[in-house]
């Protein structure tokens, strides 16, 4: 009887010993496995994943000229979505101020628009047309891509303390530094009708301003 | 994005695929127009990386380091590394009329004041549309904003010039202008029904024109009807 339990532990205590090995031996395994069952590596283009640089957006300042009201300051934010390679659609805010009319300069103390009214602000939607576009060479090592571009929009002005439907229009040059930044030079006539200074007239309000814009 | 451009991240963190020139040559420009010049060519079997894309154009470098713009027609017949057509969307008429989304802008005439729209439309079925529209209306007495929802119907949505009707509701907000004495403010619910039309132009750009009949429901005894002619430019995805 004594020989039987001692052959069952000593099987018991070489099945402890063993097990373990065996438990080690399987991970062993584990790792041959994905050898065998490993794909071979997809290499499909994702077009979608490319980075595009669609969108422009950027700042600006100048000069704002408002007839009867002189030459003040002028500057804004930009956003555009280039559409195809000739159009882009952009929206643009900006803020100015009115300076004083002849009239009020002379007369003294006359005040035709109050401190308030004096802040002037416009937005703009406006399709942009790229023309002419080629290279600009700066001395003989640097050539800068760019391109003349027409623009047309409409949008609102907030003159004098009421809001006036303002057509505008104009030309540009962007210059790109980099692929993802340019220099632009606007042009632009912003044109609205008033009735402040007794009848209604058209105004033309010519700017000239130069910004960056990021594309990205 | 434009927060990695701004600070200069390392190029090789965007995805930047190779592909294989399948054709003779593929042309490389200097910049993304077909007014830049020429100035190198990717020969048949050159694999070519794509480093990334503005408008129809994508920027390559080629296995010589040259690094210039290349066309999406000419893009379309590059292979993958697996020798597979790779599908580079290309705008057209096709894609006009299966158009999703659609965004523009426009001005009019409102009721004898000036009108302007910005306007965003999603595609619910082949026909039918929901669209949001946002305006400021420009009186010479008055001046305000409008915010509609109408729901847009398209019959035949692959014509060049594709004619729809719509329906929708939403509020109006009228102020007076400060050189006239006039009541105050007020906000009122308006409904439409429209007719007009999409015209398609050029690659994802669009013209579009409309007439809709506004009812002013005021709170006064009588409605005011109110007629608006539109007009502008849009872009599809």
């Amino acid at each position: 009887m004594d020989s039987r339990i001692q052959l069952f532990l000593v099987a018991a205590l070489l099945g402890l010993i063993w097990a373990p090995n065996a438990i080690a031996a399987q991970p062993k395994d584990l790792e041959l496995e994905p050898l065998v069952v490993r794909e071979p590596e997809r290499r499909e283009v994702k077009v979608d994943d490319i980075d595009s640089e669609n969108f422009e957006i950027g700042a600006y300042g100048g000069i704002l000229d408002i007839q009867d009201f002189g030459s003040n300051a002028v500057y804004g934010v930009r956003a555009a979505y280039h559409v195809t390679e000739d159009f882009f659609i952009e929206g643009l805010y900006g803020r100015s101020e009115l300076g004083k009319t002849s009239f009020e300069k002379l007369s003294g103390d006359v005040e035709l628009v109050t401190d308030d009214d004096r802040q002037f602000s416009y937005y703009n939607l406006s399709v942009g047309y790229n023309i002419l576009p080629g290279e600009a060479f700066v001395g003989r090592k640097y050539a800068f891509r760019g391109g003349l571009y027409l623009i047309a929009g409409a949008g609102s002005s907030d003159f004098a303390g009421d809001q006036r439907f303002t057509v505008s229009g104009g030309f540009g040059y962007r210059m790109a530094a980099t692929d993802w930044l340019s220099l632009r030079i606007d042009v632009r006539d912003y044109v609205f009708e008033s009735d402040l200074l007794g009848s209604n007239e058209t105004l033309h309000n010519l700017e000239f301003t130069g910004g960056l814009t990021v594309f990205f | 994005m434009l927060a990695a451009l701004a600070f200069g991240l390392p190029a090789d963190a965007k995805y930047q695929p190779e592909v294989v020139v399948s054709d003779p040559y593929i042309d490389l420009h200097t910049g993304p127009g077909r007014g830049y010049p020429i100035f190198y060519v990717a020969a048949q079997g050159d694999r070519i990386t794509i480093l990334k894309a503005q408008t129809e154009w994508y920027k390559v470098r080629t296995p010589r380091g040259k690094e210039g713009w290349v066309n999406v027609s000419q893009m379309s017949s590059t292979l993958d590394l697996d020798g597979q057509q790779i599908n580079f969307p290309q705008y057209g008429l096709d894609e006009f009329g299966k158009r999703r989304w659609v965004f523009g802008f426009a001005a009019g005439d409102f009721g004898g004041a000036r009108i302007l729209s910005a306007t965003g439309t999603f595609k619910l079925t082949p026909n039918i549309s929901a669209e949001l529209v946002a305006s400021q209306v420009l009186g010479d007495y008055s001046d305000g904003y409008m915010g509609t929802a109408s729901i847009v119907m398209s019959p035949f949505p692959e014509w060049r010039v594709s004619p729809f009707f719509e329906i929708g509701s939403g509020m109006i907000n009228v102020n007076p202008q400060t050189t006239v004495v006039q009541s105050q403010d007020r906000t009122d619910e308006i409904a439409h029904a429209g007719i007009g039309a999409d015209v398609y132009l050029s690659k994802r750009f669009m013209f579009r024109a409309e007439y809709k009949r506004h009812t002013v429901l005021t709170s006064r005894d009588d409605n005011e009807e109110i007629d608006e002619w539109i007009a502008g430019f849009s872009f599809f995805l």
